[in-house]
């Protein structure tokens, strides 16, 4: 499929070659094909044309990169969008400050809730925590039983009562949990359809009687268009907090991840793979924009379309170094790369004599973001020409940037001392290179 | 109720809102030109048919329309090209042999479609028509699952046979079949567990279901019925295939059309493999199961309220 894109778009590019610029009628013509992708991994089409427009707006006027094909270039820009719509990749959960915190698990019937439910029970249990699952389904025949049975194959702790009305038996189940100091509370609701004003309005109440740090919405990874309406009506009545996409160990391209995100502009917070309970991961933007642009292929082809990228900006940074011009700016460009590419595909890794030298380098994003924080408080001058940093300017800089005089000491050091092993590309070596990343 | 008022409730959910889009495009009076097409193009997608069956109705529907001359609402002809399209597949389908005791009918699917629920609403079904019904839990993996079959073969008045969580699914549908052939049933309907097409291993089993059944009685299962869940997109096509490939399914079940969604994937199904649809679900209660009729499902998937309302 993807293979077959690539083809297109390569034949409505292929005009474009050596015309310099990205012209609209080229994109809106190769984005048809593009759309017909989307449709095909089932975003939603109102979310597709968004999207496309959006990349559009971003295609268009750019400049053509010589050594890349118009085509993957506008397959990059496609990839990032997608990424960037797609949020960023924390699956971290908000705790509440008064304990027992309470987690509440809703969505359509057969979603997969109640064994996210359990995963995410044995998650938070090898993190220490001693979670209550609650069995709050009192509508499907045997539900609790089967959250029951899931609890004690993992060992942890359910609660179950035969309460006629599931806002009371979360009630009783709070209770629960404060006798037995049981922390964080899970509760998995009754599968049910987002237009059915009854069941929506128990979950509300729900949500107010129990005040729950994060409601997740369980979706199905097979959902087609069909995506955008149950996931805004849930969120249009609960506020969700974030996402769960199951079922992600099939052949579902997973569409529905971009509409989720596109109508409630919540986070993907897990995602589930597997009937198994261990089957739960971190989402991670990249690979599912990856899936949904049709797997593998584009990932190559992306990084095909990066590495030519950074190839000429290598070569553009190699230049300047020659000429022993890099400075805080191109300090700041560079970091900002490794944040976007990861460790192993910066654009260090370009220059001669460094490839394959980072592989064990981990990148701290703490760090990283710290040093962009203190270069962004420098004003150009200073960051063109380092040398005029007094103690004065150092100050203001520190305070600017929210850091300590001695990390803006240090990151001067580092930067020269980076000159001086750039200047002479065999002198470095990844030790340098680890040092600068966990600084300041 | 009768069958059709009832499909007919499981869409009016959410004809209000629908057929207000509709509305639009199927004015009386209006021509098929491109503006009604690109509009029909946009409800098509909408509703998960895919851009090829898209493409495929909408040149039908141009077909037709030349043919018929501006004689038939362009709603009308819309309407007959979807549901003759869903015709082919019932044509190509032999009627099986309908005289044999027990029919063995086996359910299958992806995980959470809503087998066992219509199972359970297939039993009270034929328990309505006085037929003797056994349930079998041939769901022997996940966590309850016979214990959930076994509520509705309560509330159906039906037996059931089932062995112990983790048991050989194979050899408990067997079990069953045997004991609804001695206690002579009409009708012995098979829970499976909820499989991804993807999983070979499992869909070894199925397979392996449908040998040993095949072992006692060359003619079962009589009834293979894969269940898809309206809300699924194009995976649903991906789905009917494999599943296709390790066991002959004759027929088709859509859950949950008492939601938004349309279940327009259907379409795609018929067109390439040539299966009918038999069933559809719009509820979770016993009564909610009504026989598929093409005519109400292209009303539903067009929004078209006069139709639904006269069915
Ligand atoms: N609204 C609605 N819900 C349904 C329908 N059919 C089934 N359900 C619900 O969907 C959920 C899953 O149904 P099950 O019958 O357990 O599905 P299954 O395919 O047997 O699931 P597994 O065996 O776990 O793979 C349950 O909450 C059912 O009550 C339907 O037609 N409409
Ligand atoms: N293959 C697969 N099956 C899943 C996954 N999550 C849930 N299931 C299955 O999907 C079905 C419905 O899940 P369940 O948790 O009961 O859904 P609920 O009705 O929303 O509570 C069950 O058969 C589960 O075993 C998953 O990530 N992958
Ligand atoms: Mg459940
Ligand atoms: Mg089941």
């Amino acid at each position: 499929m993807f293979d077959e894109l690539t083809q297109k778009l390569d034949k409505v590019f292929r005009r474009l070659r050596g015309m310099g610029i990205l012209s609209e009628t080229n994109i809106h013509n190769a984005l048809r094909d593009v759309r017909r992708v989307l449709l095909e991994s089932d975003v939603n089409l109102k979310v597709a044309r968004d999207f496309l427009a959006r990349v559009q707006e971003r295609a268009v006027g750019q400049e053509v990169i010589g050594s890349v094909s118009p085509a993957q270039q506008v397959i990059k820009i496609i990839f990032d969008e997608m990424v960037e719509l797609l949020g960023g990749e924390s699956a971290r959960l908000l705790v509440s400050p008064r304990p027992p915190t309470v987690y509440m698990v809703v969505g359509l019937q057969g979603s997969g809730k109640t064994t996210f439910c359990a995963k995410l029970g044995l998650h938070l249990k090898t993190k220490g925590r001693r979670p209550l699952l609650v069995a709050a389904d009192l509508q499907r025949p045997a539900a609790q039983e089967q959250l029951e049975i899931l609890a004690e194959s993992i060992g942890v702790t359910v609660f179950r009562e035969k309460a006629n009305r599931a806002p009371d038996a979360c009630e009783a189940a709070m209770d629960y949990a404060r006798r037995n100091s049981l922390d964080p509370v899970i509760i998995d609701t009754a599968g049910r359809l987002h237009i059915d004003q009854v069941l929506m309005a128990e979950l509300e109440e729900i949500q107010q009687r129990l005040s729950p740090a994060e409601i997740l919405f369980v979706a199905d990874s097979m959902t087609g268009q069909d995506a955008v309406n149950s996931a805004k009506a849930f969120y249009d009545k609960l506020q969700f907090s974030g996402a769960i996409l199951t079922k992600l160990d099939g052949d579902a391209r997973g569409g529905a991840a971009l509409s989720i995100r596109a109508v409630t502009q919540q986070p993907i917070k897990f995602i589930s793979t597997g009937e198994k309970l261990d089957a739960l991961e971190v989402f991670h933007p990249s690979r599912m924009a990856s899936r949904i642009l049709g797997k593998g292929d584009v990932v190559s082809l992306v990084e095909k379309a990066q590495e030519a990228i950074d190839q000429e900006e290598a070569e553009k940074l190699e230049q300047k170094l020659r000429k022993r011009e890099f400075d805080f700016e191109d300090f700041l460009s560079q970091l900002r790369q490794l944040k976007k590419m990861g460790p192993l595909a910066g654009m260090l890794e370009m220059i001669p004599g460094m490839a394959g030298r980072l592989k064990d380098v981990k990148v701290d994003e703490g760090a990283l973001r710290r040093i962009e924080a203190i270069i962004l408080s420098m004003t150009l001058e200073e960051r063109r020409n380092p040398k005029v940093l007094n103690g004065s300017r150092r100050r203001r800089i520190a305070r600017g940037s929210g850091t300590r005089v001695q990390d803006i000491n240090r990151l001067v050091e580092q930067y020269q001392q980076m000159r001086r092993m750039l200047k002479n590309f065999k002198g470095g070596g990844p030790g340098m290179l680890r040092r600068m990343m966990k600084a300041p | 109720m009768g069958i059709f008022s009832r499909i007919k409730k499981g869409f009016s959910k959410t004809r209000e809102a629908l057929s207000e889009k509709m509305g639009a495009v199927f004015k009386p009076g209006r021509k098929i030109d491109d503006e009604l097409l690109a509009e029909l193009e946009e409800v098509l997608l909408s509703s998960d048919v895919g851009w090829e069956t898209t493409d495929e109705l909408l040149s039908r529907l141009k077909d037709a329309a030349k043919e018929d001359r501006g004689k038939t609402e362009p709603e009308e002809l819309m309407r007959q090209v979807i549901a003759s399209l869903l015709g082919e597949a019932e044509a190509a389908t032999e009627p099986a042999d309908n005289n044999e005791k027990p029919r063995v009918i086996l359910v299958v699917g992806v995980n959470g479609t809503g087998k066992t629920t219509t199972i359970g609403k297939l039993a009270h079904y034929y328990r309505q028509q006085n037929k003797n019904v056994m349930l079998v839990a041939g769901d022997t993996f996940r966590a309850a699952a016979i214990e959930q079959l076994k509520i509705w073969a309560e509330r159906t008045g039906c037996q059931m046979v089932s062995s112990m969580h983790g048991a050989d699914a194979a050899a408990v549908v067997y079990d069953g079949f045997e004991s609804a052939i001695n206690r002579g049933m009409d009708y012995l309907i098979a829970d499976t567990a909820g499989r991804l097409h993807t999983k070979s291993n499992l869909m070894k089993e199925l397979e392996k279901v449908a040998r040993v059944l095949k072992k006692k009685r060359e003619t079962a299962p009589h009834e293979v019925l894969l269940v898809l869940d309206a809300t699924t997109g194009q995976n649903g096509l991906v789905q009917a295939k494999e599943f296709t490939r390790a066991i002959p399914i004759t027929g088709l079940v859509l859950t949950k059309i008492d939601g938004t969604a349309k279940g327009g994937i259907l379409l795609s199904i018929s067109r390439t493999l040539n299966v009918p649809v038999k069933f559809v679900g719009f509820g979770e209660g016993l009564d909610d199961l009504a026989v598929f009729d093409a005519d109400t499902f292209a009303a539903g998937l067009l929004g078209d309220k006069e139709t639904l309302e006269s069915s």
